[in-house]
């Protein structure tokens, strides 16, 4: 007994410094130079933790934990050695596969212990099974159309709100049957069914464009989740690191929100695709100048200031690296190359920083949208590659443009704009974009990756 | 029971409220990098499901525990290492080799 007890005080510290190195490791994310300390302490918490709870004396058989770790060790490696390019797939697969394991966690711990289940302890593990199993299946969503596997377009239909309010009416009233009755066995299934059927239906309705705010919400949701876990299983760790990850997920989709000047229920409710298409086809009549690669190069290299714009189309044409030649040649050339980037650019909260960091483009040249935008009227040349909702002047002047009032990037007040497009046809949204008609705007057509290579040509073939 | 609850929620809400504190201060620079590691650091509810398997109360719960340790070590294992590899190229200006 006594033994035990020794045993369970020591658990309870290593549990205590792992809580700490947790909140140290995201304490040192804060700036670039101390992060990768974040990480060490991270992985040192979870080591602790993990071999402390091999200690715990209700622990009878270990070959079954051994396999579980090691497949899934197998599995984590090469998810963590992905492209950058699928890093928002990625996440939102692991935000599914952390779901998972809390769904899975709860739905054994009620079969266990029912029907002798506390009023509050069903009410935590229902919590824990309806945010873990709408995160698992929305996750999983989001993954697939991340990895375009399922269409990246929003799909709705009438009284699609509607349905997905009473599925989740539907959970929770289920949810309070059982803290009522907990020894209803037969309904957990019907509570856990909903609740994956919701998640699949919750992002069905999201584009493409509203990604990175509905990671965010998942991340906050699977924190959540895991915290509810720990209230189920009383432990303290397991609560800290779901509200620390529930925090994180919260700030995260506030940002985003913002920055799309839309509310969270807008985005979950809202199917941004569908509403502007119609409005798209009435200006096809304006003209554009467009211009060829040696033209675009003979502007950049007059130019002293360039800023650079990427957006999500920069990502799938995978130009990151020739952006990178094209940021070294110009510098070299004693051109000042900036990047504006916008926080909801690209498909996650970071997205275009990563990809630039990526083909080694230095972190001090990647500036926020708040802090550049103020420079664009003393900027020679703004290019924009793959990037069109972020730029659009109608968010600032247009009150009858779907997107009014959301943040933009201020390019239209450089001297000169280049927006690099495969075609005129409009972006994501299907919004069409009044920067491409100015006069000073020239369209450089062509794939992103193809066309940054043909200014670069032009560039060190003069001065070859 | 009442009590742990109480001290369980008193501990919910200090961390939600440090967590709070703490990520404001992540510059936006690091989001994607603070995403892949807070969900690295979520995964240790790996600690519940290894206590799952090991005390082999019925074969349900282990092959459920079995299951959700295999998906919560491959988000421990992978989260961690994408989150390195995505700090390691974050470098600051230096003269351009060439």
């Amino acid at each position: 007994m006594t033994d035990f007890a020794g045993n369970q005080t020591i658990i309870e510290v290593v549990y205590l410094i792992a809580s700490v190195l947790f909140i140290l490791s995201l304490k040192w994310l804060s700036s670039p130079s101390t992060a990768r300390h974040g990480v060490w302490a991270g992985e040192l918490g979870m080591l602790l933790a993990i071999c402390g709870t091999l200690l715990h004396h209700g622990i009878v058989d270990y070959k079954w934990i051994a396999i579980a770790l090691v497949i899934g060790s197998g599995i984590g490696v090469p998810l963590g050695l992905v492209q950058m390019t699928a890093v928002p797939q990625r996440t939102a697969l692991s935000h599914a596969f952390g779901a998972l394991c809390v769904t899975l966690v709860g739905s054994a711990e009620f079969y266990l212990r029912s029907p002798n289940v506390p009023g509050f302890l069903m009410a935590v593990l229902s919590m824990e099974v309806i945010l873990g199993g709408l995160t698992f299946t929305g996750s999983l969503m989001a993954a697939g159309k991340l990895q375009e596997i399922l269409p990246q377009r929003p799909l709705t239909y009438k009284g699609q709100n509607f349905v997905n309010l009473l599925l989740l009416v539907a959970a929770i009233v289920v949810a309070v049957y059982l803290v009522l009755n907990p020894g209803a066995k037969q309904f957990f299934p019907a509570m856990l069914g909903i609740s994956l059927v919701f998640g699949v239906l919750l992002v069905i309705p999201i584009g493409g464009a509203d990604m990175p705010t509905v990671i965010s919400l998942l991340n906050s949701y699977a924190g959540l989740s895991a915290a509810a876990m720990g209230f189920v299983l009383n432990s303290k760790l397991l609560i800290i690191a779901g509200a620390l990850d529930g925090s994180s997920g919260f700030i995260l989709s506030v940002i985003m929100s913002k920055a799309m000047n839309r509310s969270f229920t807008n985005v979950l409710f809202g199917a941004f695709g569908q509403v502007q298409t119609a409005a798209a086809g009435a200006q096809e009549a304006k003209s554009v100048r467009s211009a060829t690669a040696e033209e675009a190069a003979a502007i950049l290299e007059a130019a002293n200031k360039v800023v650079v714009v990427p957006g999500y189309g920069m990502a799938v044409a995978q130009a990151q690296h020739k952006v990178r030649e094209l940021y070294d040649l110009l510098t070299r050339h004693g051109v000042d190359v900036r990047f504006a980037i916008h926080p909801v650019a690209g498909r996650m909260p970071g997205h275009m920083n990563v990809l630039l960091a990526e083909a080694d483009i230095p972190y001090d040249r990647l500036i926020e949208m708040d802090e550049i935008n103020g420079d664009f009227p003393q900027t020679d040349v703004a290019l924009v590659i793959g990037a069109n909702d972020v730029t659009n002047p109608a968010a600032r002047n247009d009150h009858s443009s779907p997107i009014y009032g959301m943040p933009i990037l201020d390019v239209d007040k450089a001297h000169t704009v280049m927006v690099i497009k495969r075609s005129m046809s409009p972006g994501f949204a299907g919004i069409d974009n009044p920067l491409y008609y100015l006069d000073k705007t020239l369209m450089l057509f062509g794939d992103a990756k193809s066309f940054v290579n043909n200014i670069v040509r032009e560039l060190s073939g003069v001065h070859a | 029971m009442q009590a742990n609850l109480i001290d369980a929620l008193f501990i919910f809400i200090l961390a939600a409220f440090i967590g709070f504190e703490v990520i404001r201060r992540v510059s936006p620079l690091l989001h994607t990098p603070l995403m892949s590691l807070t969900n690295a650091l979520d995964a240790i509810a790996v600690v519940g499901a290894i206590i799952l398997v090991g005390e082999h109360k019925s074969n349900f719960a282990t092959v459920l525990g079995v299951i959700a340790v295999i998906a919560a070590t491959s988000n421990v294992v992978g989260g961690f290492l994408i989150t390195d590899r995505m700090l390691k190229m974050f470098k600051t200006s230096r003269p351009t080799k060439s």
